[in-house]
């Protein structure tokens, strides 16, 4: 009895955690691991309309998806899309947020500037987008009639489609990266430039020698952030192009949505996601890998 | 030191040249709110008056006032109950020993790797055996669990002196008034982070409120612009774009007010 009592008044720290932490296990349990777990299930099946497993098929399902040309294309447009999208973004949201940490007069003007495509949904930047891409009334086709260059019909065309929704993308995410960025840059201990100065060292020799080395922990964190995120995108395709045309811009997460939602495929659609699953397991491992090496913590 | 005047002109220049290319899409968007059908046409940037007729057109077409307000509830849900739920877990990974505590936390840092699309089929079988299409508590619930917030609250946490924890036992104040009058009130900056980050992506959410949406009962206003941009298309682009000005302008007096806290907070919690 003694004992017992002992061991109740020692774990009254575990009791409390167990209160503590129920909410999250039991939303992470069914919002999380379970449809994972689930998911990774039915991968192997057939199903029926209503999503239940019908019939085993073993690792049938990736076989039809690797040999289909749909979903080679599928994939070959994900990377595309990384690859335009992901180094772009970063670039131009570290030059912005360089430019944005001078300290000059009406400075917060312009960092509002910069951060406020964050505050702005990817259903109504899609919209303006369409309408700037819209081939007869949209800005970009009067811009090119304004310097004679050949029309070209944005999102209509495949081969200009993905590069299309690309810019979009760029824009779209610019300002959480310049948020993040800019962040990271006023982490920077001033002391360390102050050295610099008295040496005389140059703007390009203090930025590659005392800025990016410290800011590598920030740009490694909106890389692996960036580039999960150019693998999810979703509502921009839904808006803009619908996939199309002839798929070229048919990113993985679309392609999931229309075989689960559109043609109730949930199996080919649960193997598509645990595809999904495994490259953002694969980039997250890969950066976190490259980044240990790289990366200059203070 | 100082900056030599011409370099200082330099980055004036690059500035604001840099935040126009930017910002110009928004203001573009604004303008064309303004306009009426045949200006669009003729490619105007400036409309010749400011008249709200798209603005009064598109509440008339679409329930945005209710599509508004759906927004306005579920973001706000979404943000308290990530506040109350992560802050919870936050407190037990920092201020109570427990069995397993390592373990725990593990588990939560990994569901940062499952992306939340992967997982999207199966959580549309559970919302409809719930019965919870259409309703509130299917668009907000699964999102107050977050990995992101409980890091971020936790990281906070701990820098709160452990003699004010021990003071707080002696004096005899029990756990969860040492966390709801200490530690939440101490924590205030990163708790207003957390919420405007949660707020904001809810607002902006999409692809979940068009799965277990099917009419306009809970829907949101991301839906109802993509409803409005089917219906009006190629015709009415004003009201289309009087629509989009209206969904945006929460959002952006929000990230305007909030900036600073959000550029602070947010890069703490991915650095540390």
């Amino acid at each position: 009895m003694t004992r017992f009592a002992h061991f109740w008044r020692k774990s009254v720290d575990g009791r409390a955690a167990i209160l503590y932490l129920l909410p999250s296990v039991i939303l992470f349990s069914v919002f999380v691991f379970y449809p994972m777990f689930r998911t990774i299930y039915l991968s192997f099946f057939l199903t029926d309309q209503t999503g239940n497993a019908a019939i085993m098929v073993g690792f049938e399902n990736f076989m039809y998806l690797l040999g289909s040309s749909e979903f080679q294309n599928s994939m070959k447009a994900t990377g595309l899309f990384v690859l335009y999208t992901v180094p772009i973004t970063i670039i131009l949201a570290l030059f912005f947020a360089l430019l944005a940490n001078e300290k000059l007069k009406g400075i917060g003007f312009f960092r509002t500037m910069y951060s406020s495509t964050m505050g702005i949904s990817v259903a109504a930047s899609s919209v303006i987008w369409l309408f700037m891409f819209n081939p007869s009334i949209g800005m970009f086709n009067r811009l090119l009639s304004v310097f004679d260059f050949p029309q070209i019909q944005w999102l209509l065309d495949p081969e200009w489609a993905l590069i299309s929704v690309a810019i979009s993308t760029i824009w779209m995410n610019l300002g959480f990266s310049f948020l993040i960025l800019l962040g990271g840059l006023q982490n920077i201990d001033e002391h360390l430039y102050e050295s610099s100065r008295i040496d005389g060292a140059g703007y390009f020799y203090r930025l590659r020698r005392i800025t990016l080395p410290m800011l590598s922990p920030t740009l490694f964190f909106i890389i692996t952030i960036s580039l999960i995120n150019a693998f999810q995108t979703f509502g921009q395709i839904d808006i803009l192009t619908k996939g199309g045309p002839s798929q070229s811009t048919n990113l993985i997460v679309y392609s999931i949505y229309r075989e689960a939602f559109i043609n109730y495929q949930f199996g080919t659609a649960s193997a598509q996601a645990v595809i999904l699953f495994i490259i953002i397991l694969i980039v997250t491992i890969l950066q976190f890998k490259l980044g240990e090496r790289r990366v200059h913590y203070q | 030191m100082r900056m030599s005047l011409l370099s200082k002109i330099w980055i004036y220049f690059l500035l604001l040249v840099t935040s126009a290319f930017v910002f110009f899409p928004v203001l573009y968007a604004f303008m064309i709110s303004f306009m009426t059908g045949p200006e669009i046409i003729q490619g105007k940037f400036f409309p010749e008056s400011i008249n709200f007729e798209n603005y009064t057109k598109v509440f008339s077409r679409l329930p945005l006032m209710n599509y508004l307000l759906n927004s306005f509830i579920v973001s706000a849900s979404v943000m308290l109950g990530q506040l109350a739920v992560c802050s919870m877990a936050a407190y037990a990974f920092v201020f109570l020993k427990f069995k397993g505590r390592d373990f725990i936390f593990f588990l939560f840092i990994s569901t940062m790797m499952i992306p939340w699309e992967a997982t999207m089929i199966p959580n549309v079988f559970t919302i409809r055996k719930l019965d919870w299409f259409n309703t509130y508590q299917g668009l907000t619930l699964p999102f107050f669990a977050l990995a992101f917030g409980t890091f971020l609250l936790r990281q906070h946490f701990l820098t709160i002196p452990k003699e004010l924890h021990e003071a707080s036992q002696i004096a005899g104040l029990s756990r969860f008034a040492f966390f709801w009058r200490v530690v939440l009130p101490v924590s205030k900056t990163s708790l207003v982070t957390l919420g405007a980050y949660g707020f904001l992506t809810t607002w902006n959410m999409y692809l979940w409120p068009l799965l277990i949406t099917t009419n306009q009962s809970v829907r949101t206003v991301q839906i109802g612009l993509k409803q409005l941009q089917s219906q009006e298309i190629a015709t009415e682009w004003g009201v289309v774009m009087a629509g989009v000005i209206v969904v945006i302008i929460p959002t952006l007096l929000l990230l305007f007010l909030g900036q600073k806290q959000l550029q602070k907070g947010l890069s703490q919690g991915a650095l540390k």
